[in-house]
């Protein structure tokens, strides 16, 4: 903001300007607050100093209108702040419908980052600027976090289960990701760059990077490879098709969501959940595919189903 | 000043320090008096420890490419200083030291109601600081204070398991003392001494010893957990295995945010001593003080889920952990503002515990402020885990916490160590303090808010010219905490000598000679005042 | 009680003797308020996982022993019984009647313990299901009745654990009393010891059925 000397980062995404704004509010209260303490007690201090051993101070014990006034005033104030933080805080957290999904693993101590259209990266992320990207992460090992301050985004990439987060960026350039959860010896080490690119370059440096297929095509694969059709394609197992987003019913008359999280349990964890009408006869595939292959194969999974990208958080 | 010297030769008069000599009349003591000193002398060693951690860590952050350690190193480091700080002296000093010497004398009992299992508590405090220190020393800890799973539980091949171990017997110190004060504020009171009659340390240690009770069982329990997991790979929070490592977080901080008013009710106490005493007046607003550490106990129990916004826990408990850790914000303001009226009118002087006094207001006012963008949720998303997150709480802990634990030992230490110290170098250390402290921390935050991450050994250069002025700020502040080391010493042996009152203040403990004989009265005290009665009421 | 024992048993620090019952009492309240909280740490733990792994945890109780269980529970009723009958000879100053029911009260104990270890967790731990030292599990769900385990084993370590420490206790308190230490002046360290017990055996109610008697099997 001055010379060169920054407060903040820069305002790189769609929700950076609501996040400071409310950062210098909270900035001027607090500024404002500790200001008259410190010219009260300065003031007190020097007006009331002891003149002689025999001082003899008013003993006033208090008053009740201003504790109730030092009480409402500030309470109304955190409730000011509240309001204007959990709203800022609602809508930061639900991605847009058209979101482009990424898809992250984070492992000590590197990011590994997949595109939908099969390109992968690590430690960096290219995007296009103005378009939402909504991120799906899961840890291989323990609890890190993706955080780039520019966007003002941050959540924990926690190992069995995945997390969410989304931005917009509204500008391009090369703005710092971090690991922002102590994660082990490298932690430090585990930093990267988002690179916000315009649309067009965007589709050149993507299109230049493919080499084998989508994250779908890949996930198509693996099904052949693991050979999942044996059960799911004869009526062994549950059809996939249409499956992704809707609602399933288990045979202990609980309803639960298809998404991420029950495609990623189903594959390690087969007998924790069972569809109703159907026996516990799912092997585990636990150790036989990794991370980035779970994605893949949820890609493929969601590809089957006409609206795709409806039912994560 | 009211420091008349009184011409008491102390050597021939029998108290609790001369009155038995010898390595087994302090070691097995009953007397609190003594185990509070057992308890300083002890917390202020582990205090150097985890001081020279930081010293190390500042001078390390000179350079972004790290000055000195390598990355896994300096993860010891921080764990070492974090551990340290926290669990070995920050959660005992006021209640331990103070706490002990001060409970019984303030409410005019002979000792605390349970004077053996007070002196157990030591013992256990010792055995969890040498565990700690040999997990840190030999070989290191690199978890971070705050042990996060599954990194702490599989990821690591430090001393995990003695750190855990030796914070989990630490632990049992902390509510043996809590009990301890429980019990002897309820039953043991003078004749007269109502409970609003009581100083407001009291309340204060009361609030603190609630915590203490109620909350450390539940971090023993999750570090049993994290230690059985350890050695019999069970998974309670590792996924690999079916366990979840959100679980650990909520135990973990179930415990440790109350902990963190553990760590500050015992100073807003003190605070509340020095400033009546030092502006000759009665506290304005007894009860709201009084019942502010109360609420605060009790709210600060439900409010945990603020330090996981970002941890993948739902919205709505992110929502709801919000709208409570502002409540709980509310009853310290009251406080700062009660202090504060409390200058109104006085006669104020100026000696080293009131500037302690008066920094602790200045400084917790701003630093528990920031604790309010720690809890708007979209701010947290934004700072949680970085510099700013590490301003906070120094600004809480050392600007606040560690002040109001000076007030209190240049406050008390006539009543100690019937001695007075030189107070025009104390306020001079007063003074470096504060400068210093703020030039080490303020930049944080400032960090924090650029995105500089905590617990980084490395960091973008962009950041160096904040971390250089962090550290100028570091160098300042220990030579401030080293001067009065140098004239307490000094003072035990060259001092004048104090006399019973040398403030003039109102308490029980200042109707006893100083240092005060080992059953504190002559005979059990009646009351028959309000606290800090410094003059007629106001008709 | 002699008025010279008497006054060796006020302690220093109170003003009379019905201040240190009070204390006493009051203590040992505050003590088990924390105990509350720490084993609570684990309950909560183990109702979470409950729900998350239904399954699972329903496969590992169901290969507990209600039998023993059972059992096991009458037992420390039992003992809370003669520890409650204790408690009341103490007061009243008769000393056979205390010496007695300690001593019941021990045995039912050593019972619960002797019980547990013997038949019950040296019998899972032949058939394959300590967790972290043999667990072999064949069923549906192995890591879920793995960690249904671990929490089983812990939780009634955690108790036996405390119940080795009570039955130590009154054996102190067994040396005591048979020295007329106590008597209606005098009968703290008994009632202490009660509510200690008590608080014990209140666990185990818990424990019971929370870890025996889900999933449903009648």
């Amino acid at each position: 903001m001055w010379q060169g000397f920054q407060i903040a980062p820069d305002q790189a995404s769609t929700i950076a300007q609501g996040v400071d704004y409310l950062y210098y509010f909270l900035t001027a209260i607090d500024l404002f607050f500790t200001a008259i303490i410190f010219l009260a007690i300065f003031y007190f201090a020097l007006r009331y100093r002891r003149r002689s051993e025999q001082d003899q101070p008013q003993q006033i014990e208090g008053s009740l209108p201003l504790e109730i006034a030092w009480t409402l005033i500030p309470l109304g104030l955190v409730v000011v702040v509240f309001l204007w933080g959990t709203s800022l805080f609602i809508r930061n957290s639900r991605p847009p419908t058209a979101s482009t999904e990424i898809f992250v693993v984070g492992k000590q101590w590197m990011w590994k980052l997949q595109h939908p259209e099969g390109v992968e990266e690590i430690n960096e992320l290219h995007v296009p600027v103005n378009r939402p990207i909504k991120l799906t992460m899961t840890s291989e090992d323990v609890v890190h976090d993706f955080s780039v301050p520019a966007f003002r985004i941050k959540k924990d990439v926690v190992p069995g289960m995945y997390t969410t987060e989304w931005f917009q960026a509204t500008k391009t350039g090369s703005f710092h990701l971090y690991c922002d959860q102590y994660c082990g010896t490298n932690h430090s080490l585990m930093k990267g760059e988002v690179i916000v690119m315009e649309p067009t370059e965007y589709e050149q440096w993507l299109s230049g990077g493919i080499r084998g297929g989508t994250m779908a095509q890949a996930g198509a694969q693996l099904y052949d490879q693991l050979a999942c059709i044996t059960c799911h394609g004869t009526g062994k197992g549950p059809s996939l098709t249409g499956l992704f987003g809707q609602p399933v019913k288990l045979n202990d008359g609980t309803t639960v969501l298809a998404d991420e999280a029950y495609i990623r349990e189903s594959v390690l964890y087969p007998s924790a959940k069972i569809v109703q009408g159907y026996k516990p006869i799912m092997p585990t595939f636990k150790g036989q595919v990794t991370e980035e292959q779970l994605l893949q194969l949820i890609a493929y999974i969601k590809s089957l189903s006409p609206q795709e990208g409806k039912a994560s958080k | 000043m009211a420091t008349t010297p009184v011409d008491v030769d102390i050597d021939t008069r029998v108290h609790y320090l001369n009155a038995h000599y010898g390595f087994k009349s302090w070691l097995l003591t009953t007397d609190h008096k003594r185990i509070a000193i057992l308890y300083l002398v002890s917390i202020t060693l582990f205090f150097l420890v985890g001081g020279i951690a930081a010293v190390l860590i500042r001078l390390h952050l000179i350079e972004p490419n790290g000055a000195i350690f390598e990355p896994g190193t300096y993860n010891k480091l921080f764990s070492m200083h974090g551990i340290i700080m926290v669990f070995l002296f920050l959660i005992p000093s006021i209640p331990a030291v103070f706490g002990n010497f001060l409970v019984p004398m303030m409410i005019g009992a002979r000792d605390l109601a349970f004077p053996r299992i007070n002196l157990l508590s030591w013992y256990i405090y010792m055995v969890g600081g040498v565990l700690i220190l040999y997990a840190v020393i030999w070989g290191g800890v690199d978890t971070g204070w705050t042990f996060y799973t599954p990194l702490s539980t599989t990821y690591l091949n430090t001393n995990v398991l003695s750190a855990a171990l030796g914070v989990f017997v630490a632990g049992f110190s902390s509510i043996l003392t809590g009990l301890n004060f429980v019990v002897t504020i309820h039953k043991m009171r003078a004749p007269g001494m109502t409970w609003f009659r009581m100083p407001l340390f009291l309340w204060a240690i009361y609030a603190t010893s609630l915590i203490q009770i109620l909350g450390t069982p539940v971090v023993a329990i999750t570090l049993v957990l994290v230690a059985l997991e350890r050695l019999f790979h069970v998974g309670v929070f590792d996924p690999a295995v079916g366990g979840d490592p959100i679980l650990f977080q909520h135990l973990f901080w179930f415990y440790s945010h109350p902990a963190v008013y553990i760590m500050i009710l015992p100073s807003m106490g003190v605070v509340s001593e020095l400033i009546t005493c030092f502006a000759k007046k009665r506290i304005f607003g007894y009860s709201f003080v009084a019942f502010s550490s109360v609420a605060i106990a009790v709210v600060s129990f439900l409010v945990w889920g603020h330090h996981m916004f970002v941890s993948g826990q739902s919205i709505y408990a992110g929502i709801i952990f919000s709208a409570l850790s502002f409540v709980v914000a509310i009853p310290s303001a009251i406080k700062v503002f009660n202090w504060t009226a409390t200058l109104y009118k006085g006669s104020v002087s100026y000696q080293a515990p009131m500037l302690y006094a008066l920094g602790f207001i200045g400084l917790f006012t701003m630093g528990g402020l920031t604790g309010l963008f720690l809890a708007t949720l979209a701010v947290d998303t934004h700072v949680h885990d970085t510099y700013f997150v590490v301003g906070h709480f120094h600004y809480i802990m050392v600007g606040g916490a560690m002040m109001g634990y000076l007030g209190a030992l240049h406050f008390w230490w006539p009543k100690i160590t019937g001695r007075l110290y030189p107070d025009g170098w104390a306020r001079l250390a007063a003074a470096i303090i504060f400068v210093g402290f703020n030039l080490t921390f303020f930049p944080q935050y400032m960090l924090g808010y650029l995105g500089m991450p905590r617990r980084y050994a490395i960091y973008p250069p962009e950041f160096q010219v904040l971390n250089v002025m962090s550290s100028a700020g570091a160098s300042i502040l220990a030579l401030g905490y080293a001067i009065p080391l140098v004239y307490f010493i000094w003072s035990m042996r060259y001092g004048p000598v104090a006399g019973p009152n040398p403030w003039g203040a109102k308490g029980l403990e200042w109707e006893t000679p100083s240092p005060p004989p080992t059953e504190n009265f002559e005979q059990t005290p009646v009351v028959t005042e309000e606290a800090y009665a410094y003059g007629a009421k106001e008709a | 009680m002699t008025d010279s024992q008497a006054a060796s048993a006020l302690a220093h620090q109170f003003e009379d003797l019905g201040q240190q019952h009070e204390a006493a009492s009051l203590g040992m309240w505050v003590f088990l308020a924390t105990e509350v909280m720490f084993f609570g740490g684990l309950f909560a733990g183990y109702t979470i996982y409950r729900n998350l792994l239904p399954a699972g945890f329903a496969a590992g109780s169901h290969m507990l022993n209600v039998t023993i269980g059972a059992i096991n529970t009458a037992v420390l009723i039992a003992s809370s019984l003669t520890m409650a009958l204790a408690v009341r000879a103490a007061q009243i100053g008769k000393r056979n009647a205390l010496l007695t029911f300690l001593i019941l009260t021990m045995l039912l104990g050593l019972t619960f313990i002797i019980l547990k270890l013997t038949l019950e967790w040296r019998h899972d731990y032949l058939e394959g299901l300590a967790p972290g030292l043999n667990f072999t599990y064949a069923g549906p769900n192995p890591k879920s009745v793995e960690l249904f385990f671990c929490f089983y084993f812990t939780m009634t370590g955690v108790h036996a654990l405390h119940m080795v420490v009570g039955v130590g206790v009154l054996a102190f308190l067994w040396v005591q009393a048979w020295r007329g230490r106590y008597g209606p002046d005098r009968f703290n360290p008994v009632e202490g010891a009660g509510l200690y017990w008590h608080f014990v055996d209140i666990i185990w109610i818990f424990l019971f059925p929370l870890l025996y008697l889900i999933g449903g099997r009648y």
